[in-house]
């Protein structure tokens, strides 16, 4: 391969381009350095340490002053409170887990099986204004949710759709599928349409096309946008507090905030349920890692 | 094998662009037809249209005695070539070449052999193992190429397919399709926007301009008779020098006292240009006989030739080529004469060719 005059002169000037800390010698200033990221690390990190410790004191040690950071007796009851009832029954807590999981799926699943698609074809097809209807799609988003909480309310108490995972699910799905079509857009218009076009001209039919070339190529896309897309569901409070009431369809996030309040507040019991909430988007979101650096850092490649 | 036949194609898009401009082309069977032009000229909205990828506003595409206006693209029996390769990314060279014949569906042994011969005229037996992105783009052209060969296509539709690849590789390339297209014998649209490789390649080219067809002709007749101003301009390098001219005393007389012999059947009171190639043109010593007074603004020295740009009665571009003998510095005057034989003559308002 050629080498172009950048690539050929670049590794000299590069040496000077160092910055100055460099120079001052390297154990000097990665000691420095270690230091301010500990102290970085240990404010941003406090608050989940103190949570985790929190989920696993007794109650006393909660509560005890001076705070005790080392020497506490370690318990798994309040994680054993978060999934079974005070009857040794199924929890509320569980169940509103169980309903997040269901919810946020869901509406994860619908939003990508939707704006997948959509994604596609605004990208490929000579859709009739594409730009403005890009640019209403991408405005439902302008509005913070919650200004539109109100109408919703009414909307949803009128057909019927209040206090039923159903209407969570529909909710979310119309919130996540601008978010999945605008990012998806952006891998779409990545994958060189000639594939496409060479597999129809082998005998495909467009959506086969699709299906068989571009979509494989479009997966840690597609994962990445889903992650974004089942955290917003996941963690979503203003809509799953206004639209649901009961503990059947209630999801966790209102759920762990109704447990503070009343006379006492079990914090051990905050702790450990916000623990178990936190995990499963940690989990996910390390599961696809890959395809999330890959798709977010996708657009910024040069081909 | 067959012809290609467009008649009055039209291409509009939802937002009111017109791409192509009623075009009509009548490629022959076995032709080389390249299609020339600038980008957003049309050429490769045309050449999808005929591969069915982009269905025209109006206007009919006839492949052989087919009209295909209706067809899908694979139904077209045409292979095609895109500027981007297009292999499939998960799939072998081997598997790549095979692909098409296996969504025909043609008996495995049938896939094979037809799989090698490609292979084996394409030069790809070492390469057969290894998928896209472990070959270099000379090697993924070729294998492209070789996609295309194994289907036997009544055409082949090449969409810029040398753009991507370097100057060397390109011009082995360039001979590579030239050899094949010969010893097939297939008809074959080529689209590109290098008019150099146009004239090597093309049997007949069809110069576009604005989704309209200015000229069709063979490399030769362009060159030497382009049929309006945007075609002068655009074939050559450098080139067709554009000069004001007058007719006075049975002669064409540029501002500058520059003489041409005027070709036959003129049109009066009307203005002129000439179109003078810069090997018509001479640059001599100041005063030689039958020159002009004129100046050197720059000098390209190409080895085997210097390309002078000369200052002749404020028009600075006028270009000239000499034999790399001829030597005259930068601003030096100079003496500019007319070698060659009758200029085309284009009219200044309809841009078109009077004589």
């Amino acid at each position: 391969m050629a080498v172009s005059v950048d690539e050929a002169v670049s590794t000299g000037p590069a040496r000077d381009r160092t910055p100055p800390a460099r120079r001052l010698g390297g154990r000097g200033r990665s000691a420095l350095e270690v230091a301010l990221l500990t102290v970085l690390a240990v404010v941003m990190l406090f608050p989940v340490l103190w949570m985790i410790e929190t989920s696993i004191k007794e109650n006393r040690d909660v509560y005890a002053v001076p705070a005790q950071f080392f020497g506490f007796t370690v318990t798994m009851d309040h994680f054993k409170d978060v999934f079974v009832g005070p009857d040794g029954g199924r929890s509320a807590l569980s169940v509103a887990f169980l309903n997040s999981a269901v919810v946020a799926g869901v509406s994860t699943v619908l939003a990508t099986v939707l704006g997948v698609p959509a994604a596609w074809a605004y990208s490929r097809l000579a859709v009739k204004a594409r730009k403005d209807q890009l640019f209403f799609i991408l405005s439902t988003r302008f509005m913070p949710p919650v200004v539109v909480v109100i109408p919703i309310f009414l909307m949803y108490r009128q057909v019927g759709l209040i206090d039923s995972k159903l209407g969570l699910i529909l909710i979310y799905t119309a919130f996540n599928v601008p978010f999945t079509i605008w990012m998806m857009k952006g891998f779409v218009d990545e994958v060189p349409a000639e594939y496409e076009d060479a597999a129809m001209l082998d005998g495909y039919t467009r959506l086969q096309a699709f299906w068989r070339f571009t979509l494989p190529l479009l997966v840690p896309g597609i994962a990445a946008t889903a992650v974004f897309a089942l955290i917003f569901s996941w963690n979503e409070f203003v809509f799953a507090i206004f639209l649901t009431s009961s503990d059947s369809v209630r999801t966790a996030p209102p759920a762990i905030a109704g447990l503070i309040g009343g006379t006492t507040t079990d914090w051990g019991l905050v702790a450990a349920a916000s623990v178990v909430f936190a995990l499963p988007v940690l989990v996910f979101a390390y599961l696809v890692r890959k395809h999330l650096v890959a798709g977010v850092t996708l657009g910024a490649v040069r081909r | 094998m067959a012809g290609i036949e467009v008649t009055a194609l039209h291409k509009r898009y939802p937002d009111g662009t017109v791409a192509v401009d009623h075009v009509d082309l009548s490629i022959d069977d076995g032709e080389l037809f390249v299609m020339l032009g600038p980008s957003g000229c049309g050429k490769t909205t045309t050449l999808r249209a005929i591969a069915g990828l982009e269905r025209q506003t109006t206007g009919d595409i006839r492949i052989g005695d087919t009209l295909v206006n209706d067809l899908l693209p694979a139904e077209r029996d045409i292979a095609m070539v895109f500027q981007f390769y297009a292999l499939y990314p998960h799939l072998r060279t081997r598997d790549n070449l095979a692909f098409p014949l296996r969504a025909e569906g043609l008996p495995k042994a049938e896939v094979r052999e037809r799989v090698a011969e490609a292979a084996r005229l394409m030069r790809l037996d070492s390469l057969l193992d290894r998928r896209p992105r472990q070959l270099s783009g000379g090697e993924q052209q070729r294998v492209a190429l070789a996609r295309a060969l194994v289907r036997r296509p009544r055409a082949f539709l090449m969409d810029e397919p040398l753009t991507n690849l370097d100057a060397e590789l390109r011009a082995d390339m360039r001979t590579e399709i030239k050899h094949l297209q010969g010893e097939l014998g297939t008809t074959m649209v080529y689209v590109t926007h290098d008019q150099v490789e146009a004239m090597s390649l093309g049997h007949r080219i069809a110069i576009l301009n604005k989704g309209r067809v200015e000229q069709i002709g063979t490399p030769l007749e362009v060159y030497n008779r382009p049929a309006s101003l945007f075609c002068a301009a655009f074939i050559g390098s450098p080139p067709m020098n554009l000069i004001e001219v007058e007719v006075a005393d049975g002669k064409l007389r540029s501002q500058g006292g520059l003489v041409l012999t005027p070709p036959p059947g003129l049109p009066r009171d009307r203005r002129l240009v000439a179109g003078v190639r810069p090997e018509a043109l001479e640059v001599t010593e100041p005063g030689a006989q039958r020159s002009v007074p004129a100046r050197v603004v720059s000098a390209e020295w190409l080895g085997d030739e210097i390309i002078y740009a000369i200052d002749h009665s404020g028009q600075r571009d006028v270009r000239v080529r000499m034999p790399p003998t001829v030597r005259f510095a930068a601003d030096a005057p100079v003496g500019l004469r007319h070698t060659g034989g009758t200029p085309t003559v284009y009219d200044v308002h309809t841009e078109e060719l009077v004589a």
